[in-house]
């Protein structure tokens, strides 16, 4: 192919009218408690898998939120299950069982083609 | 001996409230209120935050309570002069009638931001961008719908319309649009279960009894979605909804999407009235509303003597702390006046 010196970028951003935000009403049908995560950070932030490699528990839950599950997957193989970050969360979110639900869904969808 | 009289200059909560106490301690009281009729702001409301209180049922009590003998009540009068001479107070309206006083009380409360200075938005260009206002006085018919009379299947709410804002030259925080919007959200969620209710926001300033759970209720039980993140444009759609751009910061990435009705938190500023005569007097703090002695203490007072202030002439306040304030006012009052028979 021609190299033109340029080339088309994929849109980067979040569109609310296409992406698939039903995904997650279910998510909160599994785990109630993900309604109230106020994305303060605490599960991140005390996280051992967060402080060692770029994976990031509460973004993996809100880009799953906002139906942008590209990568999510892969990113959730860091985490170690150790529930570490429930016993910090000021909401008292089930945040083990989030992770646990989104591998399921995850893996039950072709979220490529969403 | 003929009572004492107090002008008070406003006829919402905050002069409602200095007016029948200062009434039951046998004071005479001469109300200005320059709309039709008494209640200020709380006219424009339904339910009350953060307990859902019935706002005309908060009117009714004000009106019983005042509706005595000793307290006369003008409606339709603008008081546009305020000032005094030799210990004595006096208010003139627009059509040259002067009204006398021993003391006299500022309380003309404020104003909602005019959301079409943020062209931006929207508002006054496309008819589904409403204000909080607006959004409550629709509330008020039992729907909320669109301009073309459907039923929203997705409504957003954004936050700091006016306040926070250097570009319109309020750097204050409204304090009350935050929790309004967490109220107007769960009110449209129990209209229409099905919809979709987002809240674009700044920050989330949860500052008082019980708004932090209503806010967690919101989210775990009514299902709001909330945005952290300013909306920078909003642009009517060939079908009359309105598409919305911001960031959503917490994911870092650009966010649009398309809603049927925007509704915008509208802050508070300080009401022309309050403007004008708190000028008139040397007593304008900043954004134009009236400046107290000292937040601690000298809170009514100001620095003309016979002068006081209530309510949210000063500063934004909620409901209960503008009532808080009238009464507190009172007392200041009534001490004032007390000092100046004993000397
Ligand atoms: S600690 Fe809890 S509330 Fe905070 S981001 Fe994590 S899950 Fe959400
Ligand atoms: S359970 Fe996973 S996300 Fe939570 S602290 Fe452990 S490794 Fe991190
Ligand atoms: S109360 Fe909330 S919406 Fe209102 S100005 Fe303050 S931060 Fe903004």
């Amino acid at each position: 192919m021609k190299n033109w010196g340029y080339k088309i970028s994929k849109p980067r951003g979040i569109d609310l009218d296409t992406a698939n935000i039903k995904e997650f009403d279910k998510l909160a049908e599994k785990v109630p408690s993900a309604k109230r995560c106020l994305m303060c950070g605490a599960c991140s932030a005390t996280c051992s898998a967060t402080n060692h490699t770029d994976f990031n528990f509460r973004k993996c839950h809100l880009m799953f939120r906002r139906g942008q599950f590209e990568n999510i997957s892969e990113e959730l193989d860091k985490c170690m299950l150790c529930g570490k970050c429930k016993l910090v969360c000021p909401r008292g979110v089930n945040t083990r069982a989030i992770i646990y639900n989104m591998r399921i869904f995850l893996n039950n969808m072709d979220y490529k083609n969403i | 001996m003929e009572k004492e009289r107090i002008l008070i200059i406003g006829g919402g909560p905050a002069g409602l409230e200095a007016a029948y106490n200062l009434a039951e301690n046998n004071y005479a009281v001469t109300i200005f209120e320059k709309d039709t009729e008494i209640g200020g702001n709380i006219k424009k409301w339904v339910k009350l935050f953060p307990d859902f209180g019935d706002a005309a049922e908060v009117r009714k009590n004000f009106k019983d309570k005042v509706t005595r003998q000793d307290i006369d009540i003008k409606t339709d009068i603008s008081i546009n002069e305020l000032y005094s001479e030799n210990g004595k107070w006096f208010a003139k309206n627009s059509s040259g009638n002067v009204y006398e006083g021993n003391a006299a009380l500022l309380a003309t409360g404020f104003e909602t931001f005019n959301a079409s200075r943020k062209e931006e938005l929207g508002y006054g260009i496309y008819n589904n961008v409403i204000t909080s206002v607006e959004f409550e006085q629709m509330y008020k018919t039992g729907k909320i719908i669109t301009a073309e009379g459907k039923t929203p299947e997705r409504i957003a709410f954004l936050n700091c319309v006016g306040s926070r804002d250097e570009k319109v030259g309020n750097h204050y925080c409204s304090r009350i649009c935050c929790i309004n919007a967490v109220k107007q959200a769960i009110e449209f969620k129990e209209l229409v279960p099905d919809a979709e209710a987002y809240c674009f926001y700044m920050d989330m300033r949860m500052a008082g009894q019980f708004y932090e759970e209503l806010y967690r209720k919101s989210q775990e039980k009514f299902g709001v979605t909330y945005i952290r993140g300013r909306i920078s444009e909003a642009a009517g759609t060939i079908d009359n909804r309105i598409q919305i751009k911001s960031e959503d910061t917490l994911t870092g990435l650009p966010l649009k999407m398309t809603v049927d009705l925007l509704v915008l938190m509208v802050g508070i500023e300080s009401s022309d009235s309050t403007t004008a005569l708190a000028k008139q007097n040397e007593i304008n703090g900043e954004y134009g509303f009236a400046k107290s002695v000292g937040l601690h203490g000298s809170d009514n007072l100001t620095k003309k003597e016979g002068l006081f202030l209530a309510g949210s002439c000063k500063r934004p306040l909620t409901l209960p702390e503008t009532i808080a304030d009238g009464r507190a006012a009172a007392i200041q009052i009534i001490e004032f006046l007390k000092l100046k028979v004993k000397n």
